[in-house]
């Protein structure tokens, strides 16, 4: 008999919807008149918003998670981009998403749709490189804003102005070459949307911290996505604080993502999109990832708040605040950004070393699994540093080898035989089949 | 006539012993060559760039990843083995993740008094990176103040920095001279003299260019000049690679690398704002590849160093795993070809195979149409 009841979320079929609408907008976007950009996930999509409310974007991460996630589809991609001579160990969303592009395949059905224009931010080798290509492949223009000035606690007036000063260029720039006049309206709209949006996503993960956990992390890789793709948009903020309220009733009801939870770990970076049963496998032992730094805070916003805790990071609209111009709009999404959690282990390990640790006693967690992941150089940058600061805190910790986006990197059995050894360490069993099923 | 920048090459912790003994001050070792040194050496410190030492080693598994690159942990071996407890100071001017990894990695097991990491741009390209970055470097300046106790004013900022650009007048004659049919100077020679001015006193590495300069413009090689090569890519001072080289027909007539002619190619240019000027060089520096964006300049720069100085080939080098470098390699062999320069890519380890890369550079020249080879 499970511990706990559990029940697929109510808004699934919503989120699934979402995300399938964002990627037919895009497409069917000239069509109509409208613009579209591609450029990465962190990008800063609330400033081409202003060119109107006719703007759609692909961003190349959650992109190429969705080809990685299509195996067949995902290795024509990567041997398309090996073709081409490009290196086998370069980020694998981005050979995957490059891939798309040389083939002129859609991974949501027909033609690679053109962009416009490429949009994007620098803060990992690849970002600026990656577009860069992609502007002389399809021949249209590019903008990237360089947003490495160092971790938030470090930000003054001038490493802040320097994102700003870039973000004033860009808008310039928009105009230039959509010819459109730009709307500083829809730029305030689209800034109020992403601090709700991101906000909102940090409460939903600090629900998490309820037992028996509402949410396990293979079903949040399918909702923290919708931040990825447009966090400045109102359906996303509308949909997060929707998806929230349900979250809170399954937390006062009780309602488990695993009804067998018994034992509570995080992961570390993005996971191997091709092999997310590996989250399943976990629950035959009555383990459940609640999430990870990756999924809290890759769109997540958080601060720290007065008792030490860490929490969703207070909006401009809860200060009370109003956005009065362009100018004001920009400072609060360059500010807003450069505190991301996942921004700040690219100066120094120990602040995610910190943060991890945060969550392993905020979250009351018996372990964590760190995804060496190869496919990645940003997110493993200082990895093997986490793992020393992480055990050397005393926290059982595992590590496994793999690849987001290139399945030829995974090693399953292997990952799997790693498991086996880490539940036992952690005097975990394997569990009699139960009657309930898991979440969703 | 190269013997001394041989040895300081090879013996650079002798050296920056000697010069703490001699000096006083300290030692800053610097990760990057867009650190500005100016700063550090106007302090009365020995700014000194770190390498690795080509051997292989394991001390840095459960530091960094095994999917960066060797010269990332390659540096950062040095300092866990200690071969730099001399040194009291670290800093990082930012380029890619792989180097900046041995640093922060340094920071927590190697010994130092003082690390700074300097938030260097990597958008060069836009005309806001010039008041940021003299921001930037103003706090490296106070942060240096700090440590040493000691006032970096106007004038020995002036100073050292022509000073520097002495360094690389220099410098940059010596490679002129390989311009000709007949170099007086070989590659190996040239990547010895760059790389041991990373380690050694600007003043002394300029007597001894000076010392050698009119000897060099009238020195014979004994031995043929055969293919002319230019070497692109990642950071490479291995010199049994490029002995090799020279060794099967052909001579390095030129580079672009970090550890050659990208570390002193532009000057400082004085316009009254010493900080300024300083900060605008290493933004105006021909690129690595990492801040090569959204324009391609670095491309056209090789270009014109392969025209300048009679290229028939080149060969594309590349520490495995440096993403800057592979996302740069693709267009780049397109677009040297596209202009007539064949290109041979090979990929560089801490230690590299030159038996199988011999086999390859020889092909490579007999493509070329070489001559000397039979």
């Amino acid at each position: 008999m499970a511990e706990y009841k559990t029940e697929p979320l109510k808004c699934w079929q919503k989120a699934k919807e979402l995300r399938l609408k964002y990627y037919k907008d895009y497409q069917e976007a000239r069509s109509k008149g409208g613009i579209r950009w591609t450029g990465g996930a962190w990008a800063f999509d609330a400033i081409p918003a202003g060119l109107g409310r006719d703007v759609y974007n692909v961003t190349g991460e959650p992109y190429a998670a969705s080809l990685a996630f299509d195996k067949k589809l995902s290795m024509e991609c990567l041997e398309a981009a090996e073709a081409k001579g490009w290196a086998r160990d370069l980020c694998s969303y981005m050979r995957n998403y490059w891939g798309s592009m040389y083939l002129g395949k859609y991974a949501f059905g027909g033609e690679y749709p053109e962009p416009d224009f490429c949009f994007q931010d620098h803060i990992c080798c690849s970002h600026g490189k990656w577009y860069q290509h992609v502007a002389e492949y399809k021949k249209v223009p590019y903008f990237c804003i360089d947003v490495s000035v160092g971790p938030y606690e470090d930000v003054d007036e001038n490493r802040l102005m320097f994102v700003v000063n870039q973000m004033h260029e860009s808008i310039e720039w928009l105009q230039k070459i959509t010819g459109r006049k730009y709307q500083d309206e829809l730029l305030i709209e689209a800034v109020e949307n992403e601090t709700r949006s991101t906000s909102t996503w940090a409460e939903i993960c600090c629900l998490n911290m309820a037992k028996p956990a509402p949410l396990d992390e293979k079903s949040m890789y399918s909702l923290y996505v919708h931040g990825t793709l447009a966090k400045h948009s109102r359906e996303v903020a509308d949909f997060y604080e929707e998806l929230r309220d349900e979250v809170k009733y399954r937390v006062e009801n009780r309602i488990a993502a695993v009804p067998d939870e018994k034992c509570r770990l995080m992961s570390d970076t993005q996971p191997p999109w091709g092999f997310l049963k590996v989250f399943r496998y976990l629950e035959k032992f009555g383990a459940i990832s609640i999430g990870s730094l990756y999924t809290f805070g890759l769109i997540g916003i958080w601060e720290t708040k007065p008792d030490g805790s860490w929490g969703p990071r207070t909006t401009p609209m809860q200060k009370g605040e109003t956005i009065s111009s362009r100018d004001h709009a920009l400072r609060i999404l360059a500010d807003w950004n450069l505190s991301k959690p996942e921004w700040q282990h690219f100066y120094d390990p120990n602040l995610k070393t910190e943060m991890m640790l945060q969550i392993v006693k905020q979250w009351q967690l018996d372990g964590v699994m760190l995804h060496l992941n190869r496919g990645c150089e940003g997110l493993t940058c200082g990895i093997m540093e986490n793992r020393l600061g992480i055990a050397e805190a005393g926290v059982p910790i595992m590590t496994f080898e793999g690849n987001m986006g290139d399945e030829r990197e995974f090693d399953e059995k292997r990952v799997i035989a790693r498991i086996d050894s880490f539940m036992e360490t952690l005097g975990m069993e394997m569990l009699e089949p139960s009657a309930n099923t898991a979440s969703p | 006539m190269f013997a001394r920048f041989f040895d300081w090459y090879e013996n650079r912790h002798d050296y920056a012993r000697k010069w703490l003994e001699k000096n006083g001050g300290e030692v800053v070792g610097c990760f990057c060559s867009y650190a500005p040194e100016e700063l550090i050496y106007a302090a009365g410190l020995l700014p000194v760039r770190m390498l690795g030492s080509h051997e292989p080693q394991d001390v840095t598994e459960p530091h960094i990843f095994g999917m960066f690159c060797p010269f990332c942990r390659d540096v950062l071996a040095q300092g866990l083995k200690g071969r730099c407890d001399y040194m009291k100071g670290v800093m990082l001017a930012q380029s890619c993740l792989h180097l900046r990894q041995s640093f922060t990695s340094w920071k927590n097991h190697v010994p130092a008094d003082y690390a700074f990491y300097l938030y260097m741009p990597n958008k060069v390209q836009t005309d806001h990176a010039r008041p940021y970055f003299k921001g930037e470097l103003e706090k490296f300046k106070q942060s240096l103040e700090q440590w040493t106790g000691r006032t970096i004013t106007n004038e020995s900022l002036q100073g050292t920095a022509e000073l520097y650009n002495e360094n690389r007048r220099l410098m940059h004659e010596v490679y002129d001279l390989r311009k000709g049919p007949n170099p007086p100077v070989t590659g190996l020679e040239a990547m010895v003299m760059v790389a041991s001015s990373f380690f050694v006193d600007k003043k002394e590495h300029n007597a001894e260019l000076e010392r050698i300069l009119p000897e060099l413009k009238s020195r014979r090689l004994d031995r043929e000049t055969g293919g002319r090569l230019m070497i692109v890519g990642s950071e490479n001072d291995d010199t049994e690679f490029v002995k090799m080289v020279e060794s099967v027909g052909s001579s390095v007539v030129v580079d672009d690398h970090c550890t050659g002619s990208r570390y002193f190619w532009n000057l400082t240019q004085f316009t009254g704002d010493i900080m300024q000027d300083i900060a605008n060089r290493y933004l105006d520096r021909p690129p690595c590849p990492t801040k090569d964006w959204e324009e391609r300049r670095r491309f056209p720069h090789i270009l014109n160093l392969a025209k300048e100085f009679s290229v028939d080939g080149v060969i594309l080098i590349q520490q495995k795993f440096c993403d800057p470098h592979e996302c740069d390699m693709v267009p780049l062999k397109e677009f040297l070809n596209s202009n007539g320069y064949p290109t041979l890519f090979l990929e560089f380890d801490v230690t590299v195979p030159v038996g199988q890369m011999r086999v390859r550079v020889e092909a490579f020249l007999e493509m070329l149409g070489v001559e000397e080879l039979f």
